[in-house]
């Protein structure tokens, strides 16, 4: 009864998601164990936290977009890793199911799919309001 | 009990400890998160609500951290609820995709403009406003009846259209339940306000869309809270993507909220047979009215 693009969603949500979490758990223990040293000390970042974020960004030297890729060996910006797994889940997900739609000649739902994943995208490679 | 007492007292002295205590200490505040964080789980899964719908407010006003990173965890912590649960309640049935998509595309534009929104305006003005919302919502659940199936006789032309109907199984009832949905306009102009909201307070948006899809667009009650889960997933990722980009994310806020409330979901789910809900939903529209009147007030500079 379940349609089977759902089912086909359903699976690759579920890795997504499962990867995500367990790799920003994994990351957080490192984090908080000391096993990776931060970018930002934690003293330091406490003195900033309660900043907003582009005067937090200036204080700590914090990048922004994506510039948290380079500095992945810290413990603090590992975190991150996970975090876009989790936020890329969903795009992965609909991209996924989009040719399905197309075989089927479900012209509709293929044409929304295929603007949630350009909305996604650009969401995600931070053209708007992103890195300032 | 004895840890929540410690949490409540830790939590209400914040604001007193906000300054350079906070930076001697700053290993408390990761505990302090993963302790509400894990309480929130519990009660927003007995009185059905997101964690995010609570996290914002109380984090924000009683927490040091700046309310930039409070709606970028808040989204995150939505996220991750959403993400957990949605390929159960696709699988199931119980999520429509087909219903969610239109409505997940259009309030995931919103989110992104209300995030932008969110970040460009003073954050007196984001914090009072927030207040005056979590208020809104607390009346909102106050007063909002729910239906467990509506009568859709016909649907409309736009629904028609998009073929928004189907077919599920109540396993509660032991029967397949039809479904049509009607108003599909005004559903989708409601998706668009529940996303600029959700983006720009960084709230979870289930206390909105169930109502929606269910009162307004006449999904049953257990397809429109399936299906609000959906919609949520990605309309949150949508917002929480300009957060992340703008450097809103702090791990020690996010990792701790999301494991806490991850783990006391699970354990909400666990009481949700022995507990009465009418009294935890009437606890946590209190909590909400707590939450929401000091953001409020700290929004306005009455208490700082």
């Amino acid at each position: 009864m379940t349609p089977p693009e759902q089912l086909l969603y359903a699976r690759w949500l579920d890795w997504g998601a499962r990867a995500g979490l367990a790799l920003l758990v994994a990351s957080f223990a490192a984090y908080v164990l000391g096993l990776a040293a931060p970018h930002v000390p934690f003293e330091q970042l406490a003195g900033a936290w309660s900043l907003p974020v582009d005067q937090y960004r200036a204080a700590v030297g914090a990048p922004a977009g994506w510039g948290w890729l380079a500095l992945l060996r810290h413990g603090d910006y590992m975190n991150f890793a996970g975090i876009a797994l989790l936020g890329l889940a969903s795009l992965a997900c609909t991209l996924r199911v989009l040719p399905v739609f197309l075989a089927r000649g479900e012209r509709a739902l293929a044409l929304i799919a295929g603007l949630q994943v350009a909305v996604l995208a650009v969401a995600a490679a931070g053209v708007l309001g992103g890195a300032h | 009990m004895h840890a929540a007492t410690l949490v409540i007292a830790l939590v209400c002295s914040a604001p007193a400890w906000a300054g350079d205590a906070a930076v001697a200490s700053w290993w408390l505040w990761p505990l302090a998160l993963f302790a509400v964080s894990f309480a929130i789980g519990i009660v927003g899964v007995l009185a059905g609500v997101g964690g995010g719908v609570l996290f914002v407010p109380i984090v924000s006003g009683f927490f040091p951290f700046h309310l930039d990173f409070v709606r970028a965890a808040g989204l995150l912590l939505a996220l991750s609820g959403a993400l957990s649960a949605a390929p159960g309640l696709l699988r199931s049935g119980l999520a429509s995709m087909r219903l969610a998509m239109p409505l997940a595309l259009v309030g995931s534009i919103t989110s992104i403009a209300g995030a932008m929104l969110g970040l460009a305006l003073p954050t007196d003005l984001v914090q009072a406003a927030l207040g005056a919302t979590i208020l809104a919502i607390a009346a909102l659940m106050w007063r909002t009846k729910k239906s467990e199936h509506p009568e859709v006789p016909a649907g409309d032309a736009l629904g028609r259209a998009l073929r928004l109907q189907g077919v599920f199984h109540d396993p509660a009832a032991a029967r397949d339940v039809e479904w049509r949905v009607h108003r599909t306009l005004p559903g989708l102009a409601a998706f668009a306000g529940i996303g600029l909201l959700a983006g720009l307070f960084g709230l979870g948006a289930g206390w909105a869309n169930v109502p929606v899809l269910n009162l307004l667009m006449g999904a049953p009650l257990k397809l429109a809270v399936g299906t609000s889960g959906f919609v949520l997933s990605v309309v949150d990722t949508s917002a929480a993507w300009v957060y992340i980009n703008r450097g809103a994310v702090l791990p020690v806020l996010v990792a701790p909220s999301i494991i806490g409330v991850m783990l006391g979901a699970k354990i909400g789910g666990r009481l949700l047979r022995v507990v009465r809900a009418v009294v935890v939903r009437r606890i946590v529209i209190g909590l909400l009215l707590a939450a929401g009147a000091r953001a409020l007030l700290k929004g306005l500079g009455i208490w700082n």
